[in-house]
């Protein structure tokens, strides 16, 4: 009775053997998935020669950071490390305060046009962002934000997404709490600052967490709108200084690593809710 | 969650409320409106906004290099765009590589996450490693991949000649690279399919198993029979989500192959992205993208119908 409860699949128990094959195949899986990133990490760590004599080998007797501090030495990557969480932190407080009025919106106020803004928004969800790219790009040159943070944080708050996952939540606070408050005399904003807005933090952190990843992420939009080396961030560098390392390896993966560790930090401190938040939304870059 | 509340003071509002009604109703008309605002004020200028210029400048001969739309030439573009052999290449590559990586990215997906259901311990292990590399950015991928697929002295090539196979030109031959890519983008991307899939299970009732297990039902039965059909809205979820994102490819193979070798991998976005930032022609690959969105405009309908379809399956 205690496999019945602790595990649906498993319910009779007549499957060890099938549990101890998926156990086993996982670890499989867990091997390859994890070998990219070893190898990039002990690669990193190796001084070049080694390499050159040695390339498969995942040992060195010479471990050193070597590699980080050139890397940090030769290239503005510390200028692309703050160019990206400049980005990154407008475009997230920017997204949560206009997708969480617009969520509030919609979900506690009867507003006459509530049914047209809510069928427009709607269809926003279906325009792939990148059919945007050119006449969003001519767009932010006429109005001479090319290089600026603005051009990477304003159009990327315009997420419809985030705004049913506030109004989805926002839908699930008892009716009766907006009414007691506007009983009490409160107005709209304070309902929406005071009441609504500190009941929501699941969806602050979920949109939060995403609108952080895919703004640090993000490549073909900043690779467009950030030419300037000083205002490049850590995607769009990575990638200008590539072919400049030629074949020195241990800097390249020095690169790759110092580009994803931000993130990977991130995601071990919110690895529930990164995990939760794909589950409820499916918001997929 | 509202019905729970029963010690409130239900007929006070349901009083109060006729005398207030107008007032209120004027109120909050305007409120609505308020905080809608900032967000469409946004939505329509970088969104909407540039989704219909974009459809106006698809019948104009306008360049990138000039600001304004240029002269008028009505549907050249899209005649140019039908009867550019290399538009048609760039799609069908997009499609190449959907078909290349949904299967995968689908059934890998969904078997690791009926596997992972099936251990009790360890389940948020095997979450992490699978979804961690989909926080990273495209080019640490795709730095770390070209590493491990160098000709001779790369990784790949090293364990290929291990189990005696000669190792082709992984990324310098067409067929290579777009199978090159493709496991790219599996290792990459898997790990947001196996969560949506371990969420879809979860939600599947314990009840529904144990009256399968009553029946006698053999594990292989309760799969095919209870899980499946199930899970059918999540499947349908997944593969479409896989789809679309898939004919969006860009990053992974503008920064791994450039489209190479030639041109002979080049997606759509990266063509559109070459007419339109290289040649300067924003016109023509204006027309190039509406085409190209016609295409996921049909898919996204065919998804919107699918979900319609599974859900009225769950429900009968």
């Amino acid at each position: 009775m205690t496999t019945a409860s602790s595990n649906a699949l498993d319910y009779n128990g007549r499957s060890r053997a099938f549990k101890t094959f998926s156990l086993l195949t996982l670890l499989v899986f867990a091997l390859i998935w994890v070998v990219p990133l070893l190898f990039a990490v002990t690669t990193s760590l190796k001084p070049e020669g080694e390499i050159a004599a040695n390339p498969t080998s995942w040992w060195s007797s010479h471990f050193s950071f070597d590699a980080y501090s050139k890397v940090i030495d030769n290239t503005p990557i510390m200028t692309w490390y703050l160019n990206s969480l400049i980005i990154a932190a407008l475009t997230v407080v920017i997204t949560l305060l206009v997708t969480s009025m617009l969520g509030f919106a919609l979900s506690q106020t009867r507003f006459s046009g509530r049914g047209a803004v809510f069928g427009l928004v709607l269809a926003g969800l279906l325009l792939p962002g990148q059919i945007l790219v050119l006449p969003l790009y001519q767009m932010i040159q006429g109005m001479h934000l090319l290089n600026t943070y603005w051009a990477m944080a304003i159009p990327a708050a315009a997420a419809p997404i985030a705004v049913f996952i506030f109004e989805s939540f926002f839908s699930g606070l008892p009716r009766d709490l907006v009414e007691a408050a506007r009983m009490d005399g409160a107005s709209w904003w304070t309902i929406y600052w005071r009441v609504c807005v500190p009941l929501c933090r699941p969806a602050i952190s979920a949109v939060a967490i995403f609108t952080f990843v895919t703004s640090w992420n993000n490549f073909l939009w900043p690779l467009l709108v950030m030419s300037n080396v000083n205002q490049m961030t850590i995607p769009v560098g990575m990638a200008t200084v590539q072919g400049g390392f030629g074949i020195m390896y241990a800097q390249l993966m020095a690169t790759a690593v110092l580009g994803a560790l931000p993130l990977f930090v991130v995601f071990m401190l919110f690895q529930r809710r990164i995990v939760e938040g794909v589950a409820n939304t499916g918001i997929k870059q | 969650m509202a019905t729970t509340v029963i010690d409130d003071p239900a007929g006070m509002v349901a009083q109060a409320r006729p005398t207030k009604k107008i007032r209120a109703g004027r109120d909050e008309h305007r409120a609505g409106w308020w905080f809608s605002a900032p967000f469409l004020v946004l939505y329509l200028l970088f969104l909407i906004g540039p989704a219909l210029y974009g459809v106006v400048m698809s019948f104009f001969n306008s360049t990138s290099v000039r600001p304004g739309l240029g002269e008028y030439v009505g549907l050249q573009n899209y005649r140019d765009i039908f009867g550019s052999s290399d538009f048609w290449a760039s799609m069908g590559h997009t499609l190449w590589f959907t078909v290349l990586t949904v299967p995968p990215l689908v059934v890998i997906a969904f078997v690791l996450a009926i596997l992972t259901e099936r251990v009790v311990r360890g389940r948020s292990f095997f979450r992490f490693i699978f979804f961690a590399p989909f926080v990273m950015p495209a080019t640490s991928v795709t730095l770390i991949f070209t590493w491990l697929y160098a000709s001779e002295i790369g990784l790949v090539p090293h364990w290929l000649d291990k189990l005696g196979i000669t190792s082709p030109n992984l990324l310098g031959e067409t067929k290579w690279a777009f199978i090159s890519v493709a496991v790219l983008t599996i290792w990459w991307t898997v790990g947001f399919n196996f969560v949506l899939f371990l969420a879809g299970l979860q939600d599947v009732s314990r009840d529904v198993y144990e009256a399968a297990a009553i029946d006698g039902a053999s594990p292989l039965r309760t799969m095919w029979s209870v899980t499946l059909p199930l899970l059918r809205p999540t499947i349908v979820l997944v593969t479409m989500l896989q789809i679309l994102a898939s004919l969006q490819i860009f990053n992974q193979m503008y920064l791994m192959t450039g489209g190479g070798p030639g041109t002979s991998t080049r997606p759509v976005m990266e063509f559109i992205y070459d007419v339109g930032f290289s040649d300067y022609r924003a016109g023509y690959a204006a027309a190039a993208t509406m085409v190209y969105f016609a295409v996921v405009l049909i898919v996204s309908i065919i998804w919107y119908a699918l979900q319609r379809y599974s859900r009225k399956g769950v429900r009968a």
